[in-house]
């Protein structure tokens, strides 16, 4: 049995109550009128040097051109014609009032990324776990402890996402532009898309993978658990047929969960494939912490059966899903930077002029890197490789969720403040809190399965 | 020094396995074991280097790209640039996203076929050339494992029926090795 050592618990704990500070500092400073608003990015500007006003001005003047403008701003596309008319009046006070917004979002929309991030680290296992239950993979079954303690946090974890949801659905903030009446007033597109895009059918969809996902957890765990007292494989059968039947419905849920909850932010883009990105992305990060708790609970004295042939196929996974994510991130960024049709071009030109650093970090951070130091076979076998490929995957991949979501929301005022890193912190230590305190409540060895024996002999 | 080796034949990959760390751990040089199949695990119980195929294979990979990154280059920016889908091609790191499919390719085109290549030619395999083998049956369902004789035999060959060999003999190798 395990227990939760006084440290990792302080650790948590601490976490969670610095998060908490730092997240609720970060939404009393956020701004509530344009004057303050204004006055925040003139500060925010006065300490730059003059290269960096001079290019603000000039991003000033390129406003008519600045696309990430359109999905708020709505009469800036629908009206494209009268543009030059009705746009010159009307664009100060607009782009204050955007500004606002945007400031206004920021702290939301840090809470947002962080809670989805920790949430689709769950909702990976779970499908992670669901595979090897499916193919009856033998070499796993070791592990199956860690992953059912790390999809623990699936059930918290979804409840938060959901909260934050609502909220959304009550005009709390501005993170899905289309649940604003006055913009889709102004708006053809998302006017098109309102008998998909509406808040009632959006939150119960929400609600429905979300029960769908947590049903799934809860009876694989029963039956998992249920399997260490009996001699037979009925449960293991059970288990088999479940895994089977959820994998399915994960695969179109987690597809429509990517457009609700990620693409639904830029309401005009789209993009077919996007439901896979999202997929290869939260597996790979999935795989990572699996293989980082495992080599954790190893270093403290527990699940003495894994060899480094385990940590070699999660090394294995590692690497491959990550090639898998890259291949994923180009084929969506090739096709429409090569057809250059002005509604999908505009979430990559967002992304590349105020987002440069972060989104070509991102590659470099969750493909080259791993590319590199996960590829020879004796790294993989080698647990400080793991880690540290590990953490610089887990922080490629927060990354990409907040370039999936901040773009669209917070546009070019983000930054990495307090609500940021208060909110990855708070979530960090609830999912540390959970995870843990699951792994105490039965033995980490799933002793009754009835394959158990091939994973403990395990060798490559 | 003679040129008598002893041939153990088995006829099951596992027994075979045995009997090679069995032979190992009794001292016995083992020449070569010819197998119909690769046998997992045969090359760390026979105790061979580890392959370095591995490093060949990442520097072909490598070879692949540079001269695929040459290769889009020359033909699409300085020999002759052709405007594609609204794209001129006058600077290679603008259009390097149409490129990438063409440089992947090249990579794992190279890594592969040179690496079969060089498999072959350290393996010593070339076209028309006479197979080494010493029994036919080998490449069918039978395992054979040549061991080196000095001043033993007798006792070799006792010790090999009873790693589970059914057959044990001994031949004379003819100048070539």
């Amino acid at each position: 049995m395990y227990t939760f050592s006084k440290n990792l618990k302080f650790l948590s704990l601490s976490f969670m109550v610095v998060g908490a500070l730092a997240l609720g500092i970060g939404f009393l400073s956020a701004p509530s009128n344009v004057e303050e608003a204004k006055a925040m990015v003139a500060d925010a500007h006065g300490g730059h040097d003059s290269h960096a006003v001079t290019t603000h001005d000039s991003h000033a003047a390129d406003h008519k051109e600045d696309t990430h403008h359109d999905n708020h701003n709505a009469s800036h596309d629908t009206h494209a014609d009268t543009h030059d008319e009705t746009h010159a009046e009307g664009h100060d006070s607009s782009h204050d009032e955007h500004l606002l917004h945007q400031l206004q979002n920021k702290p939301w929309a840090a809470v947002y990324v962080a809670a989805l991030f920790f949430m689709m680290i769950a909702l990976g296992t779970l499908a992670f776990y669901a595979i090897q239950r499916a193919a009856q993979a033998g070499w796993s079954i070791l592990l199956f402890r860690v992953m059912e303690g790390i999809t623990a946090y699936l059930l918290p974890g979804t409840i938060i996402v959901f909260v934050l949801l609502v909220l959304s659905g009550l005009h709390l903030n501005h993170i899905f532009v289309w649940m604003d009446a006055d913009v889709v007033a102004h708006d053809e597109i998302i006017q098109n898309k309102q008998s998909y895009l509406n808040v009632p059918f959006f939150l119960a969809r929400a609600l429905f993978y979300i029960t769908g996902w947590n049903l799934y957890r809860y009876y694989s765990r029963k039956f998992s658990l249920a399997q260490d007292g009996e001699n037979g494989v009925s449960y293991h059968k059970k288990n088999f047929r479940l895994a089977a039947g959820f994998l399915v419905f994960y695969i179109v849920t987690e597809s429509m969960m990517s457009w609700d909850w990620i693409m639904s932010v830029d309401p005009h883009w789209f993009s077919t494939l996007f439901g896979w990105y999202v997929f290869a992305s939260m597996i790979v990060t999935a795989v990572t912490v699996i293989a980082m708790i495992t080599i954790y609970l190893k270093s403290r004295g527990y699940l003495e059966d894994v060899n480094d042939s385990h940590i070699h196929d999660l090394g294995k996974f590692m690497f491959g899903f990550s090639v898998f994510w890259t291949y994923l991130w180009f084929s969506q960024f090739m096709l429409i930077w090569y057809s250059n049709i002005p509604e999908e071009v505009t979430y990559f030109i967002t992304r590349i002029e105020d987002y440069n650093f972060l989104f070509f970090g991102m590659v470099v951070m969750n493909f080259v890197f791993p590319l590199l130091i996960l590829m020879n076979s004796d790294y993989k076998r080698n647990n400080w490789f793991i880690i540290i490929a590990g953490i610089v995957i887990v922080l490629g991949h927060y990354i990409d969720v907040y370039n999936m979501i901040m773009p669209a929301t917070v546009g070019d005022q983000w930054s990495f403040g307090l609500s940021e890193i208060g909110s990855v912190l708070l979530f960090a230590g609830l999912f540390i809190y959970v995870v843990f305190s699951a792994l105490t409540k039965v033995p980490l060895k799933p002793k009754g399965d009835p394959l158990v024996k091939e994973s403990e002999h395990f060798v490559y | 020094m003679s040129n008598k080796v002893i041939h153990a034949i088995y006829d099951d990959d596992d027994v075979l396995l045995h009997a090679v760390k069995d032979v190992k751990a009794a001292n016995h040089h083992i020449e070569e074991v010819f197998t119909p199949f690769p046998v997992h695990g045969l090359d760390k119980a026979m105790g061979l280097a580890p392959t370095r195929i591995a490093i060949a294979s990442f520097m072909f990979g490598c070879l692949g790209l540079s001269v695929a990154i040459w290769l889009t280059n020359h033909i699409m920016i300085e020999d002759w640039p052709q405007n594609i889908g609204g794209k001129p091609s006058f600077s290679y790191l603008e259009n390097v996203p149409a490129f990438v499919p063409v440089l992947f390719e090249m990579t794992i085109f190279f890594a592969a076929h040179l690496m079969v290549i060089t498999f072959y030619l350290r393996s010593r395999l070339w076209p028309f050339k006479k197979a080494e083998n010493p029994m036919p049956s080998t490449t069918d369902d039978k395992f054979l494992m040549e061991v080196a004789i000095s001043d033993n035999e007798k006792k070799l060959v006792t010790f090999l029926k009873k790693t589970g060999a059914i057959e044990v003999k001994v031949h004379e190798k003819n100048g070539e090795s």
